[in-house]
């Protein structure tokens, strides 16, 4: 089987007027489908930068080298206008912060119907039916209502639930979820989890989740890959990485993962 | 919402009283005796004590100052602005009403021209950086900024009226002769509002729903024009409207390089006349309608936000 | 910050433009070719020659010699102008920031009105109230820009205030007035001289605008903005008479802004990349 999204060696730096910046060095891994690939790094360790630069949204500042393949088909040096075709369409994403990645000056709806309309030839009626039968899949109550909304009157739950479904009303065969948990509080973190676990096992897609929470990426990945410095460091199943993995950077974050859950559980038992 | 708009209507009432106080006070800050000035703008030869009582009297000088000023400011909202001390036959607003409307047209039309330009140059700009578009623009932009409007009037009146002869170079009445007089006012204007959009523009495409809208695949001219161009005017309109006060104040050069019978050159003839009824009325109008400008706009950009509109 | 400001070439340069242009207006009488004043009518709109360099004006005076004794008023106005702003503004402004309570609401309020004027027309207002000199000419654009100092020093006073080493000499029982003295002012001279050599170009401007209507430097006395007056009069006969002046004007101003520029990069660490 080939697998939906294959990096190698893949690089990207910085270019500015005195030196190039070395931002990712070299990075290889894939992704089958029906799989989900957990990333697994700090902020600035290069793990939404490499799958930026593979889905060609950095600015010309960035010089990207390597290969991308999707579905055997090399995204590096594709045209811009057939990336986009791609993007929103057979490659869905979900970013970080839902509150600030709608535009505030128009209704949900409208942007809901903009990115069906940059990918399908749909009518007005099919649209509005579709993003109503969108948004009732991702369990939003009042769906008619929420189109008519601004993205302020929402919440950064909703929010991010809207930026799944219409990730995956295009029925894609590669979802990124770049940090999605990050800025949304605990409960709803654990909903949208599940929400994506779900898909995973609704929709036969390949998913990558990129997280520096070792505690989320447990919960949806099959196989983690730690990224450090702009290099994979680890690769393996959760069993692996927890148990063997050799990198000094890896044990840091799992020891640190373990010691809460050491408290955490001292704290269920009665004693602190 | 409603809270806001009286909020802010109430505020601008002091200002308007200061604005008219200190337009009061101009008057009665003359080293000399105002009714000695008109007398002697009038040219009387002999100036006696009971001309100035005369014409005291004939000012309102002898009462009390708040009483004057109480008065003025009541004649002020009647449309009365007192008589013209270099033709006692005039009043102040006839004069200024005669010469509005050739100021209230320069003003609109630079108003227009700006916009025209600024826009559509500032969005290239941001699209293009770093373009040799852009490059050009930049450089013009920071010449422009340092160039005097009297010198870019005359050497527009000189490359265009006189050695090309396209454009008429004096007086008004045809929509020719408003073109140089309208784009030497905006020049500055243009070239602040370039900048401005350029960078709000630039700001913008940094921001998340960029990114997002991009991540959505959406075309590229959509997220230019429909999200980061209409975020950015959002912001770049209350500078804009802000700015007509200024264009009108703007003309009061520009009218005196063209000989544009408006309100610019009644105030230069005013100051070397020593006619200050004319001036007081002039900063006094200025002023109001800055106060008003400001008012309106930032009103308009509340209501225009959804995110400061609140819905029920 | 020397070390910085050496390195950054811009700042140097331009510096150094402001100077040599200083220069050669106080020595003036030693550098210009002819007398600026020396009428000569039957030698008038000549072209350019080894006597007269910049040709003669309409009354056959040397125009390279009228625009070096320019440079005394245009460059000598604006920064008499900026002197008196950033003067008045400081003391406003330190004293709004430092004292707070009814003395900063009083301070503020004026300010507030006189920054809801277009400045543009204050000027034309006060020189019409106080009649056409020189002096008033500067005593207008004094009164007109001192409020945005005021408040820009008042800003940056009520930071500093803050900061610990100011609540230090506080606490260890240092006089006021030295606090201020040695301490606010140092702190926020750098805002300042920013600010100042970016507004000293608009005081050129402004002040040539106003000689040029005629309500500032008066007809024989050479200053750019009088001869540029003098060149709109015989715009159709010597069309070549306003170029000197003018882009004398445009270039000092452009040197400022560009000065102004670079300064904040040197003295703001922060903003360079």
């Amino acid at each position: 089987m080939k697998p939906v999204l294959e990096l190698n060696q893949l690089q990207v730096s910085l270019h500015s007027r005195k030196q190039n910046h070395e931002l990712v060095k070299g990075v290889t891994f894939s992704v089958m489908q029906g799989e989900c690939l957990g990333i697994l790094g700090e902020s600035g360790s290069g793990k939404s930068m490499s799958m930026k630069a593979a889905m060609g949204i950095l600015d010309k500042n960035f010089l990207v080298s390597g290969s991308a393949k999707f579905l055997g088909e090399e995204l590096i040096g594709k045209s811009s206008e057939e990336l986009r075709g791609l993007r929103g369409g057979k490659i869905g994403m979900v970013l970080q912060n839902p509150i600030t990645c709608f535009d505030p000056l128009y209704r949900i709806g409208n942007q809901i119907s903009e990115t069906f309309m940059a990918h399908r030839k749909w009518g007005a009626k099919e649209i509005r039916e579709r993003s109503i039968a969108m948004l009732n899949k991702m369990k939003i109550r009042n769906p008619e209502e929420v189109l008519e909304k601004y993205p302020h009157q929402l919440s950064g739950g909703m929010l991010q639930r809207i930026m799944i479904g219409i990730a995956t009303s295009m029925k894609p065969s590669l979802l990124i979820a770049d940090e999605p948990t990050t800025a949304i509080d605990a409960i709803t973190q654990f909903e949208i989890l599940n929400e994506l676990v779900d898909i995973k096992k609704n929709y036969k897609v390949a998913m990558i989740f990129i997280s520096h929470d070792l505690n989320a990426i447990s919960r949806v990945a099959d196989r983690i890959v730690v990224l450090n410095q702009g290099t994979v460091v680890d690769q393996g199943d959760f069993h692996h990485i927890i148990h063997h993995a050799t990198d000094p950077y890896t044990r840091l974050l799992i020891e640190k993962r373990t010691d809460v859950m050491r408290r955490y559980k001292l704290a269920l038992q009665g004693g602190v | 919402m409603k809270r806001y708009v009286i909020r802010r209507l109430l505020l601008a009432i002091p200002l308007l009283f200061a604005i008219s106080f200190i337009c009061f006070m101009f008057i009665n800050l003359i080293p000399s005796n105002p009714a000695e000035v008109a007398l002697r703008v009038q040219q009387m030869p002999v100036i006696t004590e009971e001309a100035i009582a005369e014409m005291e009297e004939m000012l309102g000088l002898n009462k009390p100052f708040f009483v004057r000023y109480l008065d003025w400011l009541v004649g002020c909202l009647q449309g009365d602005f007192g008589i013209s001390y270099v033709n006692p036959a005039r009043t102040v607003a006839g004069e200024i009403l005669r010469s509005l409307p050739a100021t209230l047209q320069l003003a609109g039309a630079s108003f227009v021209i700006v916009i025209v330009l600024s826009i559509p140059i500032g969005f290239l700009c941001a699209i293009y950086k770093d373009g040799w578009f852009d490059r050009i623009m930049r450089g013009a932009v920071f010449v422009t900024t340092a160039m005097p409007p009297y010198w870019v009037g005359l050497l527009l009146m000189w490359a265009i009226g006189v050695k090309l002869g396209w454009l008429p170079t004096n007086g008004n009445g045809t929509w020719q002769h408003l073109i140089l007089p309208a784009f030497t006012v905006g020049l500055s204007y243009i070239s602040t509002y370039i900048r401005l959009i350029r960078n709000n523009m630039l700001e913008n495409m940094k921001q998340d729903y960029v990114l997002y809208a991009n991540v959505r695949g959406l075309p590229q001219k959509s997220i230019w024009v429909k999200h980061v161009l209409k975020n950015s005017m959002h912001t770049c309109i209350v500078a804009m409207g802000m700015s007509i006060p200024q264009l009108i104040s703007g003309t009061i050069v520009v009218e005196n390089v063209f000989s544009w019978p408006g309100l610019g050159t009644l105030c230069i003839s005013s100051i070397f006349n020593r006619d200050y009824p004319v001036i007081q009325t002039y900063v006094l109008l200025i002023g109001v309608l800055f106060v008003v400008f400001n008012l309106v706009f930032d009103i308009l950009q509340t209501v225009s936000d959804p995110r400061l509109r609140k819905e029920n | 910050m020397s070390k910085r400001f050496f390195q950054n070439k811009t700042a140097v340069f331009t510096t150094l433009i402001v100077l040599v242009v200083a220069l050669i207006g106080i020595l003036a009488p030693v550098i210009a070719p002819n007398d600026p004043y020396e009428t000569n009518i039957i030698n008038k709109f000549a072209g350019y020659s080894m006597e007269y360099p910049l040709g003669t004006d309409q009354l056959g005076r040397c125009v390279l010699s009228r625009m070096i004794y320019g440079i005394r008023p245009t460059l000598g106005l604006a920064a008499l102008t900026m002197v008196g702003t950033i003067g008045i503004g400081a003391v406003l402004g330190i004293m709004a920031g430092y004292f707070r309570g009814i003395v900063e609401e009083v301070i503020m309020r004026i300010v507030d009105v006189m920054l809801s004027f277009p400045s543009q027309i204050m000027v034309f207002a006060v020189v019409a109230l106080l009649g056409v000199s020189v002096q008033n000419v500067i005593i207008a654009n004094v009164f007109i820009k001192w409020a945005w100092y005021a408040r820009m020093i008042r800003t940056g006073v009520m930071q500093y205030r803050d900061k610990n080493f100011v609540q230090f000499s506080c606490c260890v029982g240092m006089p006021e007035r030295f606090i201020l003295f040695r301490h606010l002012l140092p702190s926020i001279t750098s805002d300042l001289a920013v600010l100042a050599s970016l507004d000293i170009g608009w005081a050129i401007i402004n002040i040539s605008t106003l000689s040029f209507l005629g309500l500032g430097v008066q007809a024989p006395t050479p200053e750019w903005g009088a001869m540029l007056n003098e060149a709109k009069e015989v715009l159709t006969s010597n069309p070549t008479q306003m170029i000197a002046p003018g882009v004398a004007i445009v270039a000092l101003v452009c040197c400022f802004n560009l000065m102004g520029d670079a300064l904040r990069d040197v003295l703001d660490p922060k903003e360079v990349k």
